[in-house]
């Protein structure tokens, strides 16, 4: 019973695609694939539209949106017609063409890379050998498409925003290129359906066998997760975007739909890199404990990106935005070296034989260099609490 | 700088995530229009006129004196003589205004008609759901809606009333007595002067035989 | 000659000619992103999963940037003052004439395509080399070629720091 229930998907398209004649199969099993993939991720951004404001809401002293249906929760509807009726401004000196395709190409890469993130047992959509190479591949494209938006708007903030845009995502692209590396090093293949395959099983004590539960495992999940908030400017890393900043970044001269595609372009991004740190270091659709596994594993997988979503918009409501400096320099002067560190602490590991050494070895030099970075890079700069001077 | 800060302001943020579930104190929204913010008494949005007794327009406490007019800073008062008079709360007959013109929608509520009317007569009201789909005469209210009874003013603004009331009927009280002691005094000249007219006539007669 | 590969060349001919002949330098850069982008479909299209997503990580993903912040950088996105052909094109077409005619020589004369026609084997085999092949053949067989493009890699980025960093203490 348990079995068929975590297998429901695959029966479902098996059974869809009996319909079809057999020369057609292949195709069909895979429109049907798209199809779902496409429906409930689409429709997890809606609800997670509805959360996030209702969540920073209850975060800030306030409800969110309570009007629209129960508690709130057909805001979406509401925002997507709104989004659709909006007339369509386009600039006059902006260039037609590229200002017209950007948006899709934010979009486009946004839904592709889902074909590698296996969401249950045997649901992934395309088993590729490289599969992880094939995500960060897709996902550099989407840094294109910014400065595509930018410059076709023919306008100075819109340009100002999409050229920080681009510089923070390439600062951040090796953090998180380098803290997934010590996933792949471990495993010994970039396919993501082995990556989850070899977080299967549990330790004596009851841990399961995650890569966030060794030392290198757990560093790499924060840079991951780190570097995932800046790649898809999510506060508080989201000067391109900040409303009060450089009024809205690259996408200020959209409107109406195409502004409603960069929305969902980023938060489909979000979802996809969540899901892809949710394969590298939380074990994809394992469950937590051997006597949950009766749970379907899509369901798992789906619970474990609802807490990664809600972990991001927790940290949205907490941390005030950072300043391109500040954000830069993480990147190259924090970031960068833990992730190089990380993955020599992963090799360690890995030639150390089991036991509590390694475990105190691998601890070691994850936190030594964390703390020195961290203290070293203050420069002597005291953080005391602030003290005001009034005028008499 | 070791990141404990962002632990917790987490912290700080989950406690308020969750307790706006439970304590009134983290979850401060008043839900308007279902629910309304309770205001304080001295709180003030735009005039009206005060009217003693049932009927608005013989109670009417304005006498057209016009000095709200003159003080209004955005001139948004029209005020009209009437031709004829009537009596006041005293007794005495006071010309009354034939049109009191107010233009909501310049009234910037600054309470100087309030403060310099000698008569007590304008008052400020905490209405201020007026909105109207007329964007042209849809806020210019004349006399008659702007006549409120003594008995709303009193609702609105219990103490402020209490003490014009208490001033009112001191200067009644004062008004009566003196207009008794004026009858009085008139009471006894004209007794006087009847007896004296009544007096020396009784004296010539004798005089002139 | 299968119908795939056939939309793939039209779509990067088309690209790279584009990215030759537009007026906009903007939009001859986008031309070129999507060149790169048809090239790194004809690796997957002939199954070099690796290279292909390499090509796209790496070009498209970090040359194309690039040439798009040179481009911002400089002055180079208002219209051109001359005309798009420069005035010595017809020895530009005559190098390249010369350069297809080299490469297509080398291609035919290389041992694999000889090796190919010998077999006379309708559908060819594809040799399938996993990301390990090539990972294990780096670490072994091409570690120098791997290290010193690393050093090469290293010198460029340490003089573009050092460029940039003069230009700050100018000011």
């Amino acid at each position: 019973m348990a079995e068929s229930l975590d297998q429901i998907f695959v029966t479902l398209n098996h059974l869809l695609t009996g319909f079809a004649p057999a020369a057609w199969r292949p195709l069909v099993a895979a429109v049907i694939s798209i199809a779902g993939i496409i429906g409930v991720f689409a429709s997890l951004f809606a609800v997670t539209t509805v959360l996030e404001r209702k969540g920073l809401g209850r975060i800030q002293n306030r409800y969110g949106p309570n009007r629209v249906g129960p508690f709130g929760f057909l805001q979406p509807a509401a925002d997507g017609i709104k989004a659709l009726i909006k007339e369509d401004v386009v600039p006059r000196a902006a260039d037609k063409i590229v200002f017209f395709l950007a948006p899709l190409m934010v979009v486009i890469p946004a839904f592709l890379v889902y074909a590698v993130l296996p969401i249950g047992r045997n649901m992934v959509l395309v088993d590729y050998d490289a599969g992880v190479l094939f995500f960060f591949a897709i996902g550099a494209a989407t840094e294109l498409s910014v400065f595509m938006a930018g410059w076709s708007s023919r306008n100075k903030y819109s340009l100002l925003g999409a050229m920080r845009a681009i510089a923070q995502m390439i600062s951040y692209e090796i953090p998180l290129i380098l803290s997934a590396v010590t996933v792949i090093m471990i495993v010994g293949s970039l396919s993501t359906v082995k990556i989850v395959a070899a977080q299967a099983g549990f330790h004596s004590i009851g841990l399961p066998n995650w890569f966030v539960f060794t030392p290198w495992g757990f560093a790499g999940f924060i840079l991951f997760m780190v570097a995932a908030t800046a790649e898809t400017n999510r506060s508080p890393f989201d000067l391109p975007e900040g409303e009060s900043e450089i009024i809205a970044g690259y996408y200020i001269e959209y409107s109406g739909f195409k502004f409603a595609l960069f929305f969902l372009g980023e938060y489909m991004g979000l979802f996809a890199i969540s899901g892809l740190g949710i394969t590298l270091f939380l074990g994809g659709w394992h469950a937590p404990l051997a006597i949950l596994e009766v749970v379907p594993s899509w369901m798992w997988f789906f619970a474990k990106l609802l807490a990664l979503i809600f972990i991001f918009i927790w940290i949205r409501g907490t941390l005030p935005r950072l300043r391109m400096d500040q954000l830069m320099s993480f990147a190259w002067k924090f970031m960068l070296p833990m992730a190089l560190i990380n993955i020599i602490s992963a090799a360690v590991w890995h030639f150390m034989p089991p036991g509590y050494e390694r475990w105190l070895v691998g601890a070691a030099m994850v936190v030594g260099p964390y703390v020195l970075l961290g203290r070293g890079l203050m420069q002597g700069k005291k953080l005391e609490k602030r003290t005001y001077r009034y005028a008499e | 700088m070791l990141g404990e800060g962002i632990i917790k302001g987490m912290a700080v943020t989950a406690k308020n995530f969750l307790g706006s579930y439970v304590s009134e104190e983290r979850l401060t929204t008043i839900q308007y229009p279902e629910e309304r913010q309770v205001l304080q008494e001295a709180v003030r949005q735009f005039p009206f006129l005060v009217f003693d007794g049932n009927d608005p327009m013989a109670g009417l406490r304005c006498v057209a004196c016009q000095i709200c007019e003159k003080e209004c800073p955005p001139k948004c008062i029209y005020i009209e003589k009437s031709k004829d008079k009537k009596p006041d709360y005293i007794g005495k007959m006071q010309i009354y205004p034939a049109t009191f013109d107010i233009d909501l929608s310049v009234c910037m509520s600054c309470q100087i008609c309030v403060e310099v009317c000698p008569f007590e007569a304008i008052k400020m009201d905490t209405d201020f759901e007026l909105s109207t789909g007329d964007r042209f005469g849809g806020l210019l209210v004349n006399k008659h809606q702007l006549a409120k009874s003594n008995d709303h003013y009193r609702d609105i603004h219990p103490t402020e009333a209490a003490e014009v009331d208490e001033r009112l009927a001191a200067e009644k009280v004062k008004a009566e007595t003196k207009a008794k002691a004026d009858a009085e005094a008139k009471a006894k000249a004209a007794a006087e002067a009847k007896a004296k007219a009544a007096a020396p006539p009784a004296t010539p007669p004798a005089q002139t035989k | 000659m299968n119908i795939v590969f056939a939309i793939i060349a039209t779509v990067t001919i088309a690209a790279a000619v584009a990215a030759m002949s537009l007026r906009n330098l903007v939009h001859c850069a986008l031309a070129l992103s999507v060149a790169f982008a048809g090239l790194a479909a004809a690796y997957l299209q002939l199954g070099a999963q690796f290279v292909g997503f390499t090509q796209l990580l790496v070009y498209v993903g970090a040359v194309a940037i690039l040439v798009v912040f040179a481009i911002l950088l400089t002055r180079g996105s208002e219209p051109p003052t001359q005309s798009v052909l420069s005035s010595g094109w017809l020895t530009g077409i005559v190098t390249a004439v010369v350069v297809l005619g080299v490469l297509v020589y080398a291609i035919a004369k290389s041992p694999t395509v000889a090796q190919r026609s010998m077999v006379q084997s309708a559908v060819p085999a594809e040799p399938s080399v996993t990301v390990r092949q090539i990972g294990e053949a780096l670490m072994n067989k091409f570690v120098l070629p791997l290290e010193v493009v690393g050093l090469l890699l290293t010198a460029a980025l340490i003089g573009a720091v050092i460029i940039a960093m003069k230009e700050e203490g100018r000011k």
